[in-house]
C-alpha cells in the first residue's frame, strides 16, 4: 500500500498512520471492522475541507465501514437559529463529498446505542470520545480516540496502528473507585464522571468502580462515560459485575495496584451541584445534548414535559440522531416535547452548533443549565456559565424559570 | 550558535525542529474546549492561560484535556495562520498527537524535569523532536 499499488489516498493514509504509530512505538498494524469520524465544518474550517476535496479527487474510497459523528447544522434550522448560510453549504459540501468516498453521513455521537455495537474484543476506530470509551468499556471492543483524519485513514487502509487500549496491558484497571452514592439521574452519573475524572485527567487512567447500589442502564453508562472522557480525558472504565472485562475487581485490575482509591458519596453528589456559581440567576437556556438523546431518553423527557409549558423567554433545546427523532414522531414522544415549546435538532450536538457564540450574544443567554455533565464542561470556550442540574430540576427550571 | 541555558529531555516525539516563544501553562489543555479558533487565544473562563495567544508559541502543558476535535482542529489553525508552533505535553493522547501530525506541528510527550524549574514563559526556546530535546536559549522579560 506504500508502494501507491491502492492509489495515493490509501498511501498517504498509511504513511500518516505509520508516523502516529511510530509516535506510541506501536509495533504492528491490526485490522479493524468498523470506524466513526468527526468531521463537520465548525471543526475542520476551510483547512480541512479544502484537504477533503483533494483526497476525493485522489479517488478515496472507505474500505471499511464508517460513520459521521454529530455535526454543526440541522439544515432545517439554520434560519430559524440564525446560522451563517455559507456555512451551511460548505457542511452540505462536507457531507456529498464524504459520502462519495464512501462514508455513511449518519451525524450521531451515539452509534453504539443506534448504528454498530462492536463485541468483545473487536477493533474499531472510532471518536468521538463518548463513543470511544463505551465502546471499549461497555462492550469490550477495543478503540482509541480516534481524531478525524485518523479515523478516516483506518477507514482507507482498513487498519490501525496497534497501541494503547488496542493492547491487553493498558486495559486493565489503575484506580478503584467505590460508588456509595445513590445515583438516580443521568446527571448523577455524570457528576461522577467529573469527580474521578478532575482527580485524574490521564488518558491512560482506567478507574474501577465499585459496589454501585444497583447496577445501571446504557443511558447512565453513557453518561458516566462521557463525563469520564470530557474531564479526565479517559477511554476506559470498569464496573464489576457490569462491565465484561470486570467479573470481579481482580480481574478488572489484571495485577494492577492502584494509585488512588476514591469513594463516591452522595454528599459528593451535592458537592457538585452546590458548587455552580449560579451570577445573574438567569435561566434563560436549558439544553439537553452532548451526548445525543436515545430514544427512551426521548420517551421520559416527552412525560416530564408532557402538559407544560416553557416559561416565556426561555429556550429549551433538545438534540439527537435522526433515526431517533423520527422513531419519537412515529410514538409521539417528540410532539409531547415540542408542544411543551422545547426545540429538538437532529444529526447535531449543542455545543458545536455553528455561530454558537453569536448565538449566545443575540439571544441574551449568560448561564447553560444541562443535565449533562460533558457539555457543562465541554462548551467553556463559548464563554457561557454553564449549571450542571438533574434532568427533572432542568424541566422544572426550564417551565418555572427560576433557576435554583 | 550560543550554548543553551538549560535542557529538557523527553519521552516521544514527533515534527519539525521549530524555535519560539515559551507559554507555560500550570493546567492542562484542549483546542476545542479551551482555545478560540478565530483568534489563537485561550478564551475558556477561569482557564490559567485565559487571555493569552498561542499562536507561533512553543506550549507547555502538564495535561491534554477531552477532544476528538484536535484530530482536525490543528489542521485549521495551522491553515489560519494562528497555529502554536510546538505542543509540549507531560502526559497527552492519541488524538492531540494525530492532530498534531496531521498539521505537521512538533509534539512532544513525557519531561525528565518539570519544565517550570528551568522555563517560563516569555523565554525563547528551540524543540528537536529528533534529539527528543528542548533547549532553553535566552530568558524572555521578566
Amino acid at each position: 500500500m506504500l508502494s501507491g499499488a491502492r492509489g495515493e489516498a490509501a498511501r498517504a493514509a498509511l504513511a500518516y498512520q505509520v508516523q502516529v504509530g511510530e509516535f506510541w512505538d506501536a509495533e504492528r498494524f491490526v485490522p479493524i471492522t468498523n470506524a466513526h469520524m468527526m468531521g463537520d465544518i465548525e471543526v475542520m474550517g476551510d483547512g480541512g475541507l479544502g484537504w477533503l476535496r483533494e483526497a476525493c479527487a485522489k479517488r478515496a474510497h472507505c474500505e471499511v465501514p464508517i460513520t459521521t459523528n454529530a455535526r454543526c447544522f440541522d439544515f432545517d434550522f439554520v434560519e430559524r437559529l440564525g446560522q451563517d448560510a455559507g456555512e451551511a453549504e460548505k457542511e452540505r459540501q462536507v457531507i456529498r463529498l464524504l459520502r462519495d468516498m464512501n462514508v455513511v453521513t449518519t451525524d450521531t455521537c451515539i452509534n453504539y446505542q443506534t448504528v454498530y455495537q462492536p463485541h468483545l474484543g473487536e477493533h474499531v476506530a472510532w471518536g468521538d470520545t463518548g463513543t470511544v470509551i463505551y465502546a471499549n468499556s461497555v462492550f469490550g471492543a477495543r478503540s482509541n480516540f480516534e481524531g478525524g483524519p485518523a479515523a478516516f485513514a483506518a477507514a482507507l487502509t482498513g487498519r490501525t496502528p496497534d497501541y494503547g487500549f488496542h493492547l491487553d496491558r493498558h486495559r486493565k484497571g489503575n484506580l478503584v473507585v467505590r460508588l456509595e452514592a445513590d445515583c438516580r439521574d443521568l446527571a448523577d452519573w455524570g457528576a461522577v464522571g467529573k469527580i474521578v475524572g478532575e482527580r485524574h485527567q490521564r488518558y491512560f487512567a482506567v478507574p474501577v468502580f465499585t459496589a454501585p447500589r444497583r447496577a445501571p442502564i446504557a443511558d447512565e453508562l453513557k453518561h458516566l462515560g462521557c463525563a469520564l472522557a470530557s474531564y479526565g480525558s479517559m477511554a476506559m472504565f470498569h464496573m464489576v459485575g457490569v462491565t465484561p472485562e470486570a467479573p470481579t475487581l481482580e480481574a478488572a485490575l489484571g495485577g494492577n495496584r492502584p494509585d488512588d482509591e476514591i469513594v463516591v458519596t452522595d454528599a459528593d453528589l451535592e458537592r457538585v451541584y452546590a458548587g455552580y456559581d449560579l451570577k445573574d440567576r438567569s435561566c434563560n437556556l436549558v439544553v439537553f445534548s452532548g451526548p445525543q438523546l436515545s430514544l427512551l431518553e426521548m420517551k421520559r423527557l416527552a412525560e416530564a414535559f408532557a402538559g407544560r409549558r416553557v416559561h416565556a423567554g426561555t429556550q429549551v433545546f433538545v438534540t439527537t440522531f435522526s433515526g431517533v427523532k423520527s422513531a419519537a414522531a412515529r410514538l409521539g414522544y417528540l410532539q409531547a416535547i415540542e408542544q411543551a415549546g422545547a426545540t429538538v435538532l437532529e444529526g447535531v450536538c449543542f455545543y458545536i452548533l455553528q455561530n454558537l457564540s453569536q448565538m449566545r450574544l443575540k439571544n441574551g443567554w449568560s448561564n447553560m443549565i444541562s443535565n449533562s455533565a460533558k457539555i457543562v464542561n465541554i462548551i467553556g470556550a463559548h464563554r457561557f456559565n454553564t449549571i450542571l442540574r438533574r434532568t427533572r430540576d432542568c424541566v422544572d427550571i426550564a417551565c418555572e424559570g427560576k433557576l435554583r | 550558535m550560543s550554548a543553551p541555558l538549560a535542557a529538557i529531555r523527553v519521552a516521544r516525539a514527533f515534527g519539525p525542529v521549530v524555535e519560539g516563544e515559551a507559554v507555560v501553562s500550570a493546567e492542562g489543555f484542549s483546542p476545542r474546549y479551551d482555545l478560540d479558533r478565530w483568534s489563537g487565544v485561550i478564551t475558556k473562563p477561569g482557564h490559567k492561560l485565559e487571555g493569552v495567544s498561542l499562536v507561533d508559541k512553543i506550549c507547555f502543558f502538564p495535561t491534554a484535556k477531552g477532544g476528538i476535535a484536535a484530530g482536525w482542529a490543528f489542521y485549521d489553525i495551522r491553515h489560519k495562520g494562528i497555529a502554536p508552533k510546538a505542543l509540549i505535553f507531560g502526559v497527552t493522547n492519541p488524538v492531540m498527537v494525530q492532530g498534531a501530525v496531521f498539521a505537521n506541528i512538533a509534539i512532544t510527550e513525557g519531561w525528565d524535569r518539570p519544565p517550570a524549574e528551568v522555563v517560563a514563559t516569555g523565554d525563547w526556546v528551540r524543540v528537536d523532536p529528533s534529539r527528543k530535546t528542548i533547549e532553553i536559549l535566552k530568558r524572555g522579560d521578566r
